[in-house]
This record gives structure tokens, sequence and C-alpha cells, in this order.
């Protein structure tokens, strides 16, 4: 897949919480191809204290208004300064990158997307997706407590949603791991983004169900195009490099199970 | 005697920016630093490699390498550490799979060789030595994130001597000898390696350095430390080369931090013959084009019609 340095105008930035932001960007042509679970290596302008680009992968696509969102969660000085971009602010970004999820091979698979935290992000690309192919998504999302929770009406469009909260103060109370849907339902497969220890839980769960799961890793990154081998992972074969081989990976060629 | 105004039109000039390392021609003095340019085809969407004076590949190893475990990465002010740890899948899968992908772009192809004895440092060499379209290679005795090898052998004259001494008689093409910072005395290892018979010094490779996360008071890397690049590095690399470039013979490629134009031309005014461009690659990946115009820029806005005339400009 061919990758583009393009630099994109910001639409809007909305806050969907003290620490996320919500930015829509747009191009004078039409975006390339992209697939659920690939990224943008952003560059963080006007941040001194920052010196590399940030990955930040497509929450969504919107065709028709040829926008590109993306869901950033201000962790650190050059996430903070993203979530600060104003309408008119231009974001120089290289994409799509990596490898993204496995789409549905044939119509009506039942498909589990779990999501926690900002880690939700991907998965609405990927709702759209599956839904398109003809399949029903199960929207599984986890946050520490209500304020958390990202995106849940959006996700509504696509199928149903199941929430669970630290605390309780929305959903079940609990981890998405111990969520009564997981009972109810049978599953083709898995596909999950946030948090590592909750992708290692919900990857024992469905190792134990038998049931295929997909892991999308944020491990942090130099270049993001292959070249510089910095964000490697473990896995069966070796090391391997997250924004190339990744970072969606089969959650058996990792060494989580081990 | 009034009449049109006279237009000063600006002068459109070519400087001629070609130059020579040993029997190498490059078509500009720009080249990527291995480790950070992959194989040249990962930049391939970006920009035509036909621009660049030269490619340096990854590492290569005789025999396959893992690598170091991560996190290998720790960003710093105007910088970064790394300690990938020459993660490779060794010569033969170099020359059999990675070799035919490359052979034909259209620039220099220089493959960065690493090792862990002279004797095998020597082993790795020669294969590449049969490979027809590589014309040289950049021997890293600088490597700072390997145990028993790499940087254990540039921090020595002896190290450094005995690594380019048995490379040397197995390997006939342009050998550059990539020199490490963390050394009392950078310019007498570049005398040692001049004097088994190196064609050029590249440096300065990574200099040693450390993070830490104080939430779990640990290193941030792996394995504790790592070698620092970027921006953060560029004052102390500048030093070096100067230091180098006046005390060998043979040319000194200049590396460290190089982001522009300007900073490639500090470099060159300082002594260095070419230059190379590592981390600023991960910022912008056309940058290495962006630095080659800049360079023909100011070399023309400056009257001057040859590169060689500020190679060294600085005495």
């Amino acid at each position: 897949m061919k990758k583009y340095l393009l630099d994109l105008e910001v639409l809007s930035t909305e806050m969907l919480s003290d620490i996320h932001a919500l930015i829509k960007l747009t191009a004078p042509e039409p975006f390339p191809e992209m697939d659920p679970g690939q990224f943008v290596e952003v560059r963080v302008d006007d941040s001194p204290s920052t010196f590399l680009r940030r990955p930040i992968s497509v929450n969504y696509i919107d065709r028709q208004k040829n926008e590109l969102w993306l869901l950033v969660a201000a962790v650190g000085e050059g996430t903070r300064r993203l979530t600060r971009l104003q309408a008119g602010d231009r974001l120089n970004c290289i994409l799509p990158l990596g490898h993204g999820f496995t789409l549905p091979k044939s119509h009506g698979e039942k498909i589990l997307l779990v999501g926690g935290g900002v880690g939700v992000a991907p998965l609405l690309l990927l709702g759209s997706e599956i839904r398109k192919a003809g399949s029903d998504p199960i929207f599984l999302l986890g946050a520490k407590s209500k304020d958390g929770l990202l995106e849940t009406d959006l996700f509504k469009e696509y199928g149903r949603v199941c929430v669970t909260t630290e605390d309780g103060s929305a959903g079940e109370k609990g981890f998405v791991t111990q969520h009564s849907v997981l009972g109810e339902e049978h599953f083709d497969r898995i596909a999950t983004c946030g948090p590592k220890p909750m992708m290692v839980s919900v990857a024992r769960y469905a190792d134990q169900a038998g049931i295929e799961c997909e892991a999308s890793l944020e491990n942090s990154m130099a270049c993001g195009i292959g070249a510089c081998l910095c964000c490697a992972e473990k896995t069966i074969d070796g090391n391997v490099r997250v924004c190339q081989e990744g970072p969606v990976f089969n959650t058996r060629k990792l060494l989580w199970l081990h | 005697m009034p009449g049109r105004p006279r237009v000063q039109y600006k002068e459109i000039t070519m400087a001629a920016l070609n130059v020579k390392i040993d029997r190498l021609e490059l078509r500009n003095p720009v080249m990527t630093a291995s480790g950070t340019f992959g194989y040249g085809l990962e930049y391939a969407d970006f920009m035509p490699l036909r621009e660049l004076g030269a490619i340096i590949v990854k590492g290569t190893t005789l025999e396959p390498r893992e690598g170091n475990d991560y996190p290998r990465m720790a960003e710093t002010p105007e910088g970064m550490l790394n300690c990938v740890g020459l993660q490779n899948k060794g010569a033969d899968y170099f020359c059999r799979h990675i070799y035919p992908q490359i052979k034909d772009i259209d620039t220099n192809m220089i493959v960065n060789v690493s090792g862990n004895s002279p004797e095998n440092y020597a082993a790795c060499a020669a294969r590449i030595d049969a490979l027809d379209r590589i014309p040289a290679i950049e021997l890293n005795i600088s490597c700072p994130n390997i145990k028993g090898g790499g940087m254990a052998f540039g921090v020595t004259c002896e190290g450094a001597a005995s690594v380019v001494k048995a490379v040397r008689e197995r390997y006939h093409k342009t050998l550059i000898v990539k020199l490490s910072p963390n050394v009392t005395d950078i310019a007498d290892i570049a005398r040692a390696c001049e004097a088994e018979g190196a064609d050029a010094v590249s440096l300065i490779n990574t200099l040693l350095g450390m993070a830490v996360d104080i939430e779990r008071r640990e290193p941030v890397l792996s394995i504790r430390t790592g070698g620092l690049s970027g921006p953060a590095v560029k004052p102390v690399a500048l030093r070096m080369v100067y230091d180098t470039a006046h005390a060998v013979r043979i040319p000194v490629v200049g590396l460290g931090g190089i982001s522009n134009a300007r900073d490639a031309i500090e470099f060159m005014m300082c002594g260095a013959t070419a230059i190379q461009v590592g981390t600023a690659n991960f910022l912008d990946p056309t940058v290495t084009l962006k630095i080659k115009n800049g360079i023909n820029d100011w070399l023309d806005q400056h009257g001057v019609k040859d590169i060689h005339e500020i190679i060294g400009a600085i005495d």
C-alpha cells in the first residue's frame, strides 16, 4: 500500500472529555484507501519538548465529506499539543501505515470488538466496515468511569454496544472480560485495542474459548515506516516491527499467553 | 540615462555537487545513515532515491541477530536514544533476498557491516565483496548496543586496527570505517584505521546515553543504555569531524544531528567530503532531498561553482 506524506487541514477539534479530543481533518484530494487498524504518523508542531512524530490510529473516514478522524488522548506533551489544534491549522501526516484488522470473510460473521479508553478509536472504522461487509459487530467498550467512554452514540449506528466501567458509573461494573455478553453470545472472532493488560485478558479469554483474536499494539515508535526497528515486538516469529507487520497481530503470534 | 528599470535576474546555475570517496563517485554529498533508512525501499514512496549520493543500508552481521528487547527507544530533548542492537537476518539472507530487491536502485548502495571478532567482520565483508552492485561497505566498529563486539573494537586504536586489518585483507572495494564518539581522542582512532588501509572514515556513531522512568524507577531502555542521536549531538559531532579531518588524509564523512542544508554545510566546512542524514529521516522522510536542494541553493546564492570550495573551508 503506497504511503503518502500530506499536509492535512484541521476542520475541527472537539473535546470529548477532559483529555480526549476528536480531530477532524480534510485534504484537497480524496484520501487514499485505508484499512481499519492502520495508523497515521503525525508531526507535532510548536512542541519544543517533543521530538518525534506520534502514531495515531485512524478513527474513521467519511468518504462523502473527505474527512479523516483521529481520536487523541492527551497523555503527554505531544498529544496535549495535538488536542489544542484549531480549525484551519495544518497537520503534517504520513499515511496510511501498518497492517490493519482482518475483515469478515463471509456474510453473517459475529465479531466482538473490545476497546478500552482511547483504544476504541480504530474500532469505529472497523465496525462500520464489518457492517458494510454484511456482518454484525458487537462493541464491548470499557473505561475507568463514564467520562472515559468515547463515541458511544457513533458505535450504536453499527451494532449493539455493551459497556463496562471500573467504578460502575455506566454499564456493568468491572472489566470488559467480566461483561455478561461474553456468556450470552457466541463469537466467530474478536478484535481488540486498548491498554495492554486489557488486551492480554481478552486474548486469554479468546484462547480459552477457541476464538480467533486480533489485537492492535501501541509500542512506541520512531519512524513508523519500518526503517528504524525501534517498535519491535517479540512474537513466535522473533522480533517483528509493530509499525509494519502490525500494529494488528493475531494474538496467537504474540507471546502474551506463554 | 532614464529608461527601462534594470531588472536584476537571479542567475540560475547548478553548482557541481559531485564528490569522490576513494573510487566511489557520489553525484552529491548527501548519504543516508545506517539504521535510519532501512534498505532504501521504505522511503521509495516519498522521494526518488536516485537523488541521493548514497544509501547506507541497515547494519548486517554474518549470522542473524534478534536485537534487543523492547523498549528500544526513548525520546529525549532534540534527539532520541536507541538500543535496537543490530537486528538483522544475517549476510546470507541479505545476499539472497534483499540484495536482489535493491541492486537496481540508481545510487550507491553501501552495506553497513558489523561483527564480534576481526575474523567474523572479515567473513561478513567478504560475502558483501562478492555482490557486484555494492561498491562499498561501512564498517561499524562503534555500535554501542551489542555486547562483545561493535563498540568494543572502536574505542581503542588496537581494536580498531585489528578489525580494519582483517577486513582489508578480504575486502577489495571502498572501505569506510564508522567511528565511535565514545572515546578520548577520535582522531587517534581515525589514524589507526587509516594506517590499516581504510579508504575513508565516517563519524559520529551515537553517543552512549541513558533515560530514566521515574515512576517505575527503572531505565526506559531494556538494556539500560542506548545511543543518542539527533540535533542534540550535532555540536559534538562537528568538533569531532573537524578534529579528524585535520588528522587524516583519507576523506571524512560527517554525520550527527544533520537536519537541514545549513547543518550539512557546517560539516563540510569542518572538513567532511560527504555527509549522512540519520534521525532527521524519521521526522521528514523527504529531508535528504531538501538538504541536497538546499546545499545547491546556498552554493548558487554565494556564487560557489563547485562544492569542493567549501569542503574544509575552516582551517
